[in-house]
C-alpha cells in the first residue's frame, strides 16, 4: 500500500494555491528588493487641499501588499489542509498535514482560547495584555504557547509511545501506513532507524524540553539574582572576587565544560552531585533572605513565613540532591522515609550543567542592572530611612530591575533549549533513546543524506520554539519600553 | 593605557591558571586515572595494581604537583625500576639516557606531552588540527562579519522602518537556529540526492549524469572531509562555513542595529541632517565610524561562542579539525590531548577578550581607563 500524499484531498485544490502564493510572494519580493535599489520609497501621508489626508501608494507599496496577501493565502491554505484533516473521513483523504493537524486539536482549542481570553481582557493584564499590541510578540507567544499545550496534552497528541517499535517501519517515508492492530492506522513522519514513530517522538520530546528549560532558567535566575544584586550594590572587594569567578566560568568553552561534567568518569567521582549542593542552596538563601528581609519588623509573620520556606526549601533539596537507593550516588544520607522523590543521575547532571553554564551571565546583567539602579532617588530614600542593605536590594531594587529580567528570561529559556540540544546532539545529556530533541537529532544525523525524516521534524520543533522564545522576548522588550 | 594593558594581562594569566588548574582536576580524577590504567595496562587490574601502575607512571604524587609538572615548573618525576635499575621519567623519552634528559618540561618548555590514544606528540596532533580550523574559522568570519555590519547598518539606520522590521526579524531568526539545526536543514535541503532542492533538481535532470548544473548529484556536499587534503572548494566547504556564519550572525547584526540606531539619534548627526547633507553620505561618512566601535568588542566575544559552533560543525560535517579533535579526546580519556585543547580555547578566550578590550579603548577616545 502506497503512502498517504501530504495534502489529501483537499490538495487538489489548494496545493496550486499553495504553490501560487510561493511564487507570488517571491515575485513580491523580488520588485520590492528591486524597487527599493532603483530608489523607490514607499508613498507617504499628504495632507490635501481640501484638509482630508490621503497615502500616495507607490509600486513598492503594491508590492508590499502583495507579499502581504500572499502570506495570508499560504496560512489560509495551511488552515485549509488541517480543517481538512478535521472533517473527511478517511486517512487518505486528510492527508499527513491534515492528520497530524488533527492529532494536534486539544492544543488548537486550548491556543485559541487563550488567545480569545487574552485579547478580551488585554486592557486588565498589564505588561501580558500589552503583548496582544504587537504582531510579532503574539507570534512569538503562539508559538511558545503552541509547544507549551502540545507538552502538557502530549500523551493524547502523540499516538504511539516514545519507544514503540514497529519493526516493519523501519526508515519508512512519512505517511507509511502501520501493520492492523496498532495503537494508529499511520507513521505520520515516517518511521526512524529503529521502526520508532518520529510524529510521537517529535511531540513527547517536547515534555522534556518544556519541563529542563524553564526551570533550569530559573534556578540560573535564583543564583545570578541573589549573587548579582549584593556585588552591585556593595561592591569592593566581594565584587572583584564574584565578577572574577563569573569570567572565569564565562571564558570556559561551554562544549569543553558539558563534556567535562558529564563524561561517566567524573559523574563517578561526584562533580555534578556537588555541584548540585551548592547551586540548589541559592533558591532557599533567596527565599528565606526576602522574606527575612521584608517581614523582619514582624517577628510573628517573619518566623512563620521564613519558618516555611527553610523547611520545605530544605526537604526539597535534601530529596533532591540525596539518593539512598542508588549505591552509586555521591550523596546518600537522607533518609528514605523523607525522600520524596528521585531524579533520575542523567537528568540531575544535565539540569546541573545547564544551570552553571547560565548563572554567570545572569550575575552579569543583574550586576549591571543593579549599579544603574542603586543611583537613583528611591534607593537614597530608602537608606535614609534606615532600610537594612538586604531590604533595599530585593524589595527596591529587584522590582524595578523586572522589566531587562523578564525579556532576558524568555532569551535565556531559548538559549537552554539550545543548550540542551547541544548536549543531545553530542550524545551527552539523557539517555540515548529518550525521545528529547537534541538525542532525536543526533541519530537522525547519521543517515541524513539518505533518510532525511527522522532529523528535520526535531531540528524544526527545536528551531520554531526558540524562535518563539526570541519573538516573544522581543514583544515584550518593544511593549516594556513604551511604558 | 600601559598600565591599563599590564593590569588586564595579569588578570588574564591568572585567569588562565585557574582554569587550567580546574580542567587538569577534572581530568585527573581518580576514576579517568583508573580508566586511563586500565586501557593502557591491563584490564582487569585489582584496584591495588592500579595504584601501582600510577604510582609507576607518575600520576602518584599530590594533585597540586602533578599540576606544577605539567606546567613545567616543577621538575618532573623519575622513578627507578628497583629490579632492573631503569630510570623512566616524566621528561625521558623512550630510548633516552636519563643523563641527557631535561629536569622540567611542561607547558612553559613547550612541551604539551603525549597523546595515549593516537600514539603521538600532542604537539604535533593540535598543530594541524588547528590549521584546519583555522581555515574553517577564516572563510566563516569572511561571509558572517560583513553580512552581519550590512544586515545591522541597513536595519539601524531608519529605526522602526520596514526594512528594519524585517532585517530585525531575519537576525532574531538566524539566532534562533543553532548550528546543528541550520546544518541538518542544509544537508537535507541541499545535499541530500533524495530529497530536498538537490533532488528535486536531480529528478528533473538538471544534476547528475548530464544535467546542465553539472555532473554532480547534489547541490553541494554534505560532508568536509575532502576538503582536508583534496583541496577546499565552494562545493564541499560552503555548507559548513554557512552553518557556522548563520549562527553567530544574528547576534553581531543585532548589536551593530542598535549601535547605529543610537549614533543616528545623536545631535551631530541632526546638525549634518540641517545642514543638508544627503542621507547617503551622512551614514557613509558620519554615522559608520561611530557606529562600529561596539560591534568591533561584540565580534571578537564571538570567539568563544564559535567554538563551540566549531565542534558542532566539525562533527557534523566530519571535518577532523580541532573540535573534532576535542571531541574525540575527551570521549576517549585522552588527558594530555583533552589538556592541551583546553589551554587552546582558554588561550584563543582570553586574547580575544584582551584584544577587545583594548581595541575598545583604542577607538573610542571618550574612554579612558587609567
Amino acid at each position: 500500500m502506497d503512502p498517504i500524499s501530504w495534502t489529501g484531498q483537499f490538495g487538489s485544490f489548494l496545493n496550486p494555491l499553495i504553490l501560487a502564493s510561493v511564487v507570488i510572494f517571491f515575485v513580491g519580493f523580488a520588485t520590492n528588493f528591486v524597487l527599493t535599489i532603483a530608489g523607490v520609497r514607499p508613498g507617504e501621508l499628504e495632507i490635501q487641499g481640501d484638509g482630508t489626508m490621503a497615502v500616495n501608494s507607490t509600486p513598492a507599496d503594491y508590492a508590499l501588499a502583495t507579499m502581504k496577501y500572499a502570506v495570508l493565502l499560504f496560512i489560509l491554505c495551511l488552515i485549509g489542509y488541517v480543517i481538512g484533516g478535521l472533517v473527511l473521513p478517511t486517512m487518505e483523504q486528510k492527508g499527513i498535514i491534515g492528520a497530524a493537524g488533527q492529532r494536534f486539536l486539544p492544543v488548537w482549542v486550548a491556543l485559541i482560547a487563550t488567545f480569545i481570553l487574552s485579547i478580551t481582557f488585554k486592557r486588565r493584564l498589564g505588561l501580558y495584555g500589552k503583548l496582544f499590541d504587537s504582531l510579532i510578540g503574539m507570534i512569538g507567544f503562539g508559538l511558545v504557547m503552541f509547544w507549551v499545550f502540545t507538552a502538557i496534552f502530549s500523551s493524547w497528541v502523540a499516538p504511539f509511545d516514545a519507544l514503540d517499535q514497529i519493526s516493519a517501519l523501519r526508515n519508512k517515508v512519512p505517511g507509511t501506513m502501520a501493520p492492523e492492530g496498532e495503537a494508529f492506522s499511520h507513521y505520520l513522519f515516517g518511521g526512524d532507524r529503529l521502526g520508532r514513530d518520529v510524529f510521537s517522538r517529535m511531540v513527547l520530546g517536547s515534555t522534556y524540553v518544556l519541563q529542563i528549560a524553564p526551570l533550569a532558567t530559573l534556578f540560573a535566575f535564583m543564583v545570578g539574582i541573589t549573587l548579582g544584586l549584593p556585588a552591585g550594590y556593595i561592591g569592593g572587594k566581594l565584587d572583584t572576587v564574584l565578577t572574577f569567578v563569573a569570567n572565569l566560568v564565562l571564558a570556559f568553552p561551554v562544549i569543553l565544560l558539558f563534556y567535562l561534567l558529564v563524561t561517566p568518569e567524573i559523574v563517578q567521582a561526584g562533580v555534578p552531585q556537588y555541584m548540585s549542593m551548592v547551586l540548589f542552596l541559592f533558591p532557599i538563601i533567596f527565599l528565606v533572605v526576602l522574606f527575612n528581609s521584608r517581614y523582619h519588623t514582624q517577628p510573628t509573620i517573619r518566623n512563620v513565613l521564613v519558618a516555611v520556606a527553610a523547611i520545605v526549601g530544605f526537604w526539597l533539596y535534601f530529596s533532591l540532591i540525596s539518593d539512598r537507593a542508588d549505591p552509586d550516588s555521591a550523596v546518600r544520607f537522607w533518609p528514605v522515609a523523607l525522600d520524596l522523590f528521585n531524579i533520575p543521575g542523567n537528568l540531575l547532571i544535565v539540569f546541573v550543567s545547564v544551570v552553571f553554564v547560565n548563572s554567570p551571565t545572569v550575575f552579569r546583567i543583574v550586576r549591571g542592572i543593579t549599579l544603574d539602579v542603586k543611583t537613583r532617588d528611591y534607593v537614597a530614600a530608602a537608606q535614609t530611612r534606615g532600610e537594612g542593605p538586604w531590604y533595599i536590594m530585593l524589595w527596591e531594587i529587584l522590582p524595578n530591575a523586572r522589566g531587562p529580567l523578564i525579556v532576558d528570561f524568555c532569551l535565556r529559556i531559548g538559549y537552554t533549549t539550545i543548550l540542551l540540544g547541544t548536549l543531545g546532539f553530542f550524545g551527552l545529556g539523557l539517555s540515548p533513546e529518550s525521545p528529547d530533541w537534541g538525542s532525536t537529532i543526533n541519530e537522525g544525523r547519521r543517515l541524513l543524506t539518505v533518510y532525511p525524516h527522522p532529523a528535520l521534524p526535531p531540528a524544526l520543533a527545536l528551531m520554531s520554539l526558540v524562535l518563539g522564545l526570541n519573538l516573544l522576548a522581543d514583544g515584550l522588550r518593544e511593549e516594556s519600553l513604551k511604558d | 593605557m600601559g598600565a591599563f594593558i599590564l593590569r588586564r594581562t595579569g588578570v588574564m594569566i591568572l585567569t588562565a591558571l585557574c582554569l587550567t588548574f580546574v580542567v587538569f582536576f577534572l581530568t585527573n580524577l581518580f576514576p579517568n586515572l583508573e580508566k586511563l590504567a586500565k586501557t593502557q595496562g591491563n584490564a582487569r587490574m585489582t584496584d591495588a595494581e592500579v595504584v601501582s601502575w600510577l604510582d609507576n607512571n607518575g600520576y602518584g604524587g599530590p594533585m597540586i604537583l602533578r599540576y606544577g609538572e605539567w606546567l613545567g615548573v616543577v621538575p618532573g618525576w623519575t622513578q627507578v625500576d628497583e629490579e632492573t635499575g631503569e630510570i623512566t621519567g616524566r621528561c625521558i623519552d623512550f630510548g633516552m639516557d636519563p643523563a641527557d634528559a631535561p629536569t622540567r618540561c611542561g607547558l612553559l618548555q613547550g612541551d604539551l606531552g603525549f597523546s595515549t590514544v593516537s600514539d603521538d606528540e600532542v604537539g604535533n596532533i593540535i598543530g594541524g588540527r588547528l590549521q584546519l580550523t583555522g581555515i574553517l574559522m577564516f572563510w566563516a568570519f569572511a561571509l558572517m562579519v560583513p553580512a552581519a555590519l550590512i544586515v545591522g547598518v541597513l536595519a539601524g539606520m531608519r529605526e522602526g522602518s520596514r526594512l528594519d522590521r524585517s532585517l530585525s526579524t531575519f537576525s532574531i531568526a538566524s539566532t534562533a537556529t543553532p548550528e546543528y539545526v541550520s546544518g541538518v536543514i542544509f544537508i537535507v535541503f541541499l545535499a541530500s540526492s533524495t530529497a530536498g532542492i538537490s533532488g528535486t533538481l536531480t529528478e528533473w535532470g538538471w544534476l547528475g549524469g548530464d544535467g546542465w548544473l553539472g555532473d554532480r548529484n547534489t547541490l553541494f556536499l554534505g560532508s568536509a572531509r575532502s576538503a582536508m587534503d583534496g583541496g577546499i572548494t565552494f562545493w564541499n566547504f560552503f555548507l559548513p562555513v554557512v552553518t557556522i556564519a548563520l549562527y553567530g550572525m544574528g547576534y553581531i547584526a543585532r548589536m551593530t542595529r542598535a549601535s547605529m540606531a543610537e549614533v543616528m539619534t545623536a545631535q551631530y548627526i541632526r546638525t549634518a541632517r540641517l545642514k543638508g547633507v544627503s542621507f547617503r553620505n551622512i551614514v557613509m561618512k558620519h554615522a559608520l565610524r561611530n557606529a562600529l566601535i561596539a560591534p568591533f568588542t561584540v565580534i571578537m566575544l564571538q570567539f568563544p561562542w564559535l567554538l563551540t559552533g566549531v565542534v558542532i560543525v566539525e562533527t557534523l560535517f566530519n571535518y577532523n579539525g580541532f573540535g573534532w579533535t576535542m571531541v574525540q579526546a575527551a570521549s576517549n580519556n585522552d588527558i594530555e590531548l583533552l589538556l592541551a585543547c583546553s589551554i587552546v580555547a582558554v588561550f584563543v578566550v582570553l586574547v580575544t577578550q584582551l584584544i577587545s578590550d583594548i581595541g575598545y579603548v583604542f577607538l573610542n577616545p571618550r574612554i579612558r581607563i587609567a
